[in-house]
């Protein structure tokens, strides 16, 4: 009976309507109302999402759920949506992320909470569409739409500098996605068709696929994001409140190297090819230069957001180092598990940053600072807490056993069919991820009690501790056992391989 | 037999799941005994599967338990692989462990963070026997990091001293600089082999021997030795070589307890382990084999020598762990790895004998280490006392003891080495002797005999350790001092590891030991003839006489070599090149990436100078648009002018 639903619209509607009805609650005195309704809302919405996982077929890397509706005909653009292996977990995550927002955010905010969780609400609809969209247009839309959102959030409920980093964030992304435009109704004027799949199969000559692929890069560099285009990131996230960040760091930034699985790749395979050294070069100064980076940030949430930029790193590697281990070894062996390894990375860290971000947040709702200095000896007065942080620290370390292990090592053991120098500097971060995060660790929870401030700190409370939970037992499962999420992505990741391995020209 | 080996790992693992989340609702003694429970239901059912595969000759399991991953048609599994080397490894670990815990209720028991530790220990536990059980790479990987990461929240235990935060923030990073070459060697594995199972690696090897392969553009290297060597360099982070040893001695920060478990017995021998582990590797390679050599050597001598100017009771007994290490290394590097193994296994009864008895002297001295400041303690401590001469006896290899056998193994198999750095190796290892004797005893006197240096207060109070304490110390003795001899043919030159170590028949230096062997009674004999036993004995007595009759001497020597002294005070300086080359270094080499590269350049420059040079050049512009209708008209006029010229013209 749920097959028969479409489920891909309900997902992705369910919450925006959701969203428009909390703000009918927007009252401060209807603040209780709104905040149950939002969560039921996002409950929902996760429930809903659900059964694309039980009801995914592993075996084949056609698109599922798919959906299609004509939306504006005269330019061939259609309300076309689908999923494969590769999206299908990032909706997962969406939607589950979104729960935790909700309920971290329950009554931390007091100003206008009804606009805040229904800026939520919506947004996770429309991040849910940009990985459901297989019309190009229809994606560009959501894709464009979901900032307005995160505008709002970090705009309204940010920090002291925070139309400094709202407008930093919006600049940088929007002239971002204006190149990626281009090159949609570019291919559209050849192809006389705006869906992705379709994109997918046009012949396209190398000087247009280089620019192409050009553009698509600006645009998804930005989000992901890449050096040396990724200072928007630190800002946004120090001025972001802590749900923001969360949003931002476990799903906006897996926009931009999702980008790069569904679109520069198949569409524009040898300019991918030809240019993966540059891809390569500054994933590889993402993962070492920016470690280096968040060694020495003051400021817990600098530091967490610089570490993102390094582990995003990987996920870049890992997609476009598969042409030097094609080069290599002459086999296409090592490029599925170096493309499958940034997959399970982008999920490992949808949970880790976002647990660590939630747990700057817990300690920044007590003490109203971020910075390192403030804290010190934060063990003693909140023990349950501090296990937590120093379980999340440990899986950003990529210790085996926690998520965040996984696509490490899979990157890793795939660079070194690539390039023996390729892999040694992606490892450094056993080294460096160690160094930043237990370092930080180190001054801020552990040593005696620094000042009177942590002497007063209480120790989480019920909800915070639901949230925590949960995604620590995500994050262990995701690491003792992550067969079933891999297994998800072999057939569309093999079929995505056959794209990139057939020259277009 | 499946539902054994999991019995053995999964009851710690429960007894410290209990104990950690529910230790306040179970209290202490609820705490400690889910965990001894888990502990000693482990040890009983390892001592089964020993007495199966040792004695009754069970053939090798090999089996995986569940499927970690699939990726690229390659599975990642967790699987158990018991065979001889096993089944020693999880009976040493066991009893050791059960010895620790019981122990611990003695030692902790005025600690606020009493079920935290045993969650810890008893976490350690299954951590090191997944290592040690595994049948793959990627397991082994599992447990390396798992044993590292309980180290690191047990030197931390005390997480509110300064030192002992800084001192595991230590140890993880060292240790994770090994892990660095670990991985890198893994990944080279399954590049060439396309699997991580040992048993299909193993098989594959002899095949790829000649394979050589090109890391540096122009110089070919042996796969086998890239390899070997990557591995090595997790090995020397874990098991504390030189120079990524200088965690192990700031980890004496933890409870003593974990300092006889983790950072003497168990889980420093990890390394130790892993190479004997791939012995099918190592044969293929020379090189690799003499880089080990070498390394350990350099670790036997020259951490020895560090051993004889500390004066804490805890880190002279470090230092010697790091000298044993490097012995077990050395071992490894002949070819000796059965004798690597020997020596890991008395070496773990008798050092953590010493450790345990060492925390009876501190509980004793209310947590006083200055050992200059103990002295007479053997009246006061009986049972210590003579646990605390069995274990150093055992140390400096005293024949008969348990340490004699297995050092003088390993001195032998050196001697009949023909392997590149043999020389320098047997010259360390014997000359170890002499300063292993000499740093032990010089601790054993200066606690146990001459005057008694406390204050008045702690004398009042010295009395043996209750009995907790005192049996695991008695329990450990006696494998101290029996062990040695008890193993040593089999072991040794009896083949009871059977395939699961590997040698080529032109490294086999142990074989060579065999032909002359003729029993222990030989072997004792030997042994007390020849040289390393008169340094042994000239060791004892050069201590006896600089700290019992003449303590001015020492004092002399100090001020005489000040110098030398001083260089030794700090450990050849490898703590500040570390502090200011890597930890400075890339503190300074990250403010100078933030803000230079980050701000300046990338903020200032382009993003903010950017918004700038739009804002300046529409304030420029901006005057273009007056306001002024003559201003307009005079534009309308002058373009209308253009425009009307330009038709005209063409």
């Amino acid at each position: 009976m749920l097959a028969d639903l479409p489920l891909l619209s309900l997902v992705i509607w369910t919450p925006i309507i959701g969203g428009l009805l909390v703000l009918f609650f927007g009252k401060d005195e209807q603040a209780p109302l709104a905040r149950i309704i939002a969560l039921a809302v996002s409950v929902l919405t996760f429930l809903l999402t659900i059964p694309l996982w039980t009801g995914f077929d592993n075996s084949t890397y056609q698109m599922q759920f798919v959906e299609y509706a004509s939306w504006i005909p005269t330019f061939n653009i259609n309300y076309h949506l689908g999923i494969d292996g590769i999206s299908m977990p990032l909706i997962l995550l969406t939607a589950f992320s979104t729960v935790l927002v909700v309920i971290a955010g329950w009554e931390v905010i007091k100003y206008k909470p009804a606009q805040y969780m229904a800026a939520f609400l919506i947004m996770n609809g429309l991040m849910i569409g940009v990985f459901c969209a297989l019309d190009s247009i229809l994606f560009y839309v959501l894709w464009e739409a979901m900032l307005i959102p995160m505008f709002l959030i970090i705009g309204i409920w940010g920090g002291e500098r925070r139309v400094y980093a709202t407008i930093k964030f919006f600049l940088y992304t929007f002239l971002g996605s204006v190149f990626m435009l281009v090159a949609l109704i570019y291919m559209y004027t050849q192809s006389g068709s705006f869906g992705i799949l379709d994109m997918q199969n046009m012949p396209l000559g190398m000087t247009e696929q280089i620019l192409i692929f050009l553009a698509f890069l600006i645009a998804f560099a930005v989000k992901v994001p890449m050096w040396p285009v990724h200072t928007w990131l630190p800002d946004a996230h120090v001025e972001a409140p802590t749900g923001g960040s969360v949003i931002l760091a476990a799903i906006m930034l897996k926009m931009g190297t999702y980008g790069f699985v569904r679109f520069s790749l198949p569409i524009t395979p040898d300019a991918s090819m030809k240019l993966d050294w540059l891809m390569i070069t500054l994933s590889l100064i993402a993962v070492v230069y920016i470690a280096f980076v968040a060694l020495v940030q003051k400021d817990m949430k600098k530091l967490i957001a610089y570490s993102s930029i390094s582990h995003m790193g990987f996920v870049t590697l890992g997609f476009f180092m598969i042409f030097a281990i094609m080069e290599n070894t002459g086999s296409t062996q090592g490029m599925g598990m170096a493309i499958e390894g940034a997959l399970v990375q982008m999920i490992s860290h949808g949970f880790i940053s976002g647990a660590m971000f939630l747990c700057v947040g817990v300690m920044y709702d007590r003490m109203h600072s971020r910075q390192i200095a403030d804290y010190g000896g934060v063990a003693n007065t909140m023990p349950i807490f501090a296990s937590f942080m120093v379980l999340f620290a440990m899986a950003n370390a990529g210790l085996p056993g926690t998520s965040g292990f996984v696509g490490e090592f899979m990157v890793i053991l795939a660079a070194f069919k690539a390039n023996f120098w390729i892999a040694f500097l992606a490892a450094t971060t056993l080294i460096f991820g160690a160094a930043y995060t237990l370092w930080m660790v180190k001054r801020v929870i552990f040593g005696e009690v620094a000042n009177d401030n942590v002497a007063a700190l209480k120790d989480v409370n019920k909800r915070e501790f639901f949230v925590l939970g949960v995604l620590a037992v995500a994050v262990l499962a995701l690491g003792l056992w992550p067969a079933p999420l891999s297994d998800v992505m072999h057939a569309t990741v093999d079929h995505l391989i056959e794209q990139v391995m057939h020259s277009k020209l | 037999m499946e539902n054994v080996y999991l019995t053995i790992v999964l009851a710690p693992l429960i007894g410290a799941i209990v104990a950690g989340l529910f230790g306040k609702q179970i209290g202490r003694s609820g705490a400690h005994w889910v965990t001894i429970t888990g502990v000693a239901v482990s040890f009983v059912m390892s001592v089964l599967v020993f007495k199966d595969v040792i004695f009754d000759g069970a053939a090798v399991y090999n089996q995986a338990v569940y499927t970690w991953m699939v990726s690229d048609g390659i599975r990642f599994e967790i699987g158990f692989l018991i065979d001889s080397l096993t089944a020693i490894m999880i009976v040493v670990v066991t009893f050791v462990s059960l010895m620790v815990h019981i122990y611990t209720i003695g030692y902790m028991r005025d600690d606020p963070g009493y079920q935290r530790f045993f969650c810890y220990i008893s976490l350690f536990t299954f951590s090191m026997l997944m290592l040690v059980m595994s049948n793959n790479f990627l397991q082994l990987f599992f447990g390396w990091e798992a044993v590292g990461l309980v180290s690191y929240l047990l030197i931390g235990f005390w997480y509110k001293r300064e030192t002992a935060i800084y001192a595991n923030l230590k140890a993880f990073l060292v240790n994770r600089v090994g892990d660095f070459g670990f991985i890198l060697g893994i990944a080279a594995v399954l590049m060439y082999f396309n699997s991580l199972d040992y048993q299909d690696v193993f098989d594959a090897a002899p095949a790829l021997a000649g394979l050589t392969i090109e890391i540096i553009p122009g110089s070919e290297w042996s796969l086998m030795t890239v390899i070997g060597i990557l591995l090595f360099i997790g090995a020397m982070g874990k098991s504390a070589q030189v120079p990524l040893h200088v965690w192990l001695p700031d980890s004496m920060e933890g409870p003593t307890p974990i300092s006889a478990l983790i950072h003497a017995a168990t889980m420093v021998t990890a390394g130790i382990f892993m190479v004997a582990r791939m012995s099918p590797i190592y044969e293929l390679t020379e090189t690799a084999l003499s880089f080990i050599l070498v390394i350990g050597a350099i670790t036997a001598l020259f951490m020895g020598l560090l051993g004889i100017i500390q004066n804490d009771i805890k880190r002279v007994i470090a230092y010697s762990t790091l000298s044993q290490l490097g012995y077990m290394t050395v071992a490894l590097g002949v070819s000796a790895y059965s004798a690597g193994i020997f020596h890991l296994m008395t070496h773990a009864a008798f050092k953590a004998l010493l450790f345990l008895a060492a925390g009876s002297v501190i509980i004793a001295m209310h947590h006083e280490q200055d050992i200059r400041k103990m002295g007479g303690l053997k009246k006061y401590m009986p049972i210590t006392y003579w646990c605390m001469l069995i274990g150093s006896l055992a140390l400096i290899g005293f024949p008969g003891f348990s340490g004699f056998f297995s050092k003088d193994a390993i001195i032998e198999a050196v001697h009949a080495s023909q392997i590149p750095g043999a020389g320098f190796a047997y010259f360390a290892v014997v000359l170890g002797v002499f300063i292993t004797a000499f740093y032990t005893f010089r601790m054993f006197f200066l606690v146990f005999h001459g005057k008694e240096r406390m204050d008045e207060h702690t004398r009042e109070h010295l009395q043996e350790s209750p009995r907790v304490v005192t049996w695991p110390l008695l329990a450990l003795a006696v494998p101290s001092v029996v062990a040695g001899a008890f193993f040593i043919e089999p072991m040794l030159f009896a083949g009871m590891f059977g395939d699961a170590i590997y040698v080529k028949p032109e490294h086999d230096v142990l074989a060579q030991l065999g032909e002359h062997y003729t029993g222990i009674g030989g072997f004792l004999v030997h042994g007390v003839m020849a040289p390393p036993f008169l340094l042994a004995m000239a060791g004892v007595a050069t201590a006896a006489f600089f700290y019992l009759r003449r303590p001015d001497i020492p004092a002399m020597i100090k001020d005489r070599l000040s110098l030398v002294y001083k260089v030794l005070e700090n450990n050849y300086g490898f703590d500040a090149f570390n502090d200011s080359f890597f930890a400075g270094g890339s503190r300074k080499l990250g403010r100078l990436l933030s803000n230079v590269g980050d701000t300046k350049l990338i903020d200032g420059l382009l993003v903010n100078g950017t918004a700038k040079s739009v804002g300046w050049i529409s304030s420029k512009i901006r005057y273009v648009q007056t306001g002024y209708l003559y201003h307009y008209a005079f534009a309308m006029i002058v373009g209308l002018l253009a425009l009307i010229s330009l038709a005209v013209s063409f």
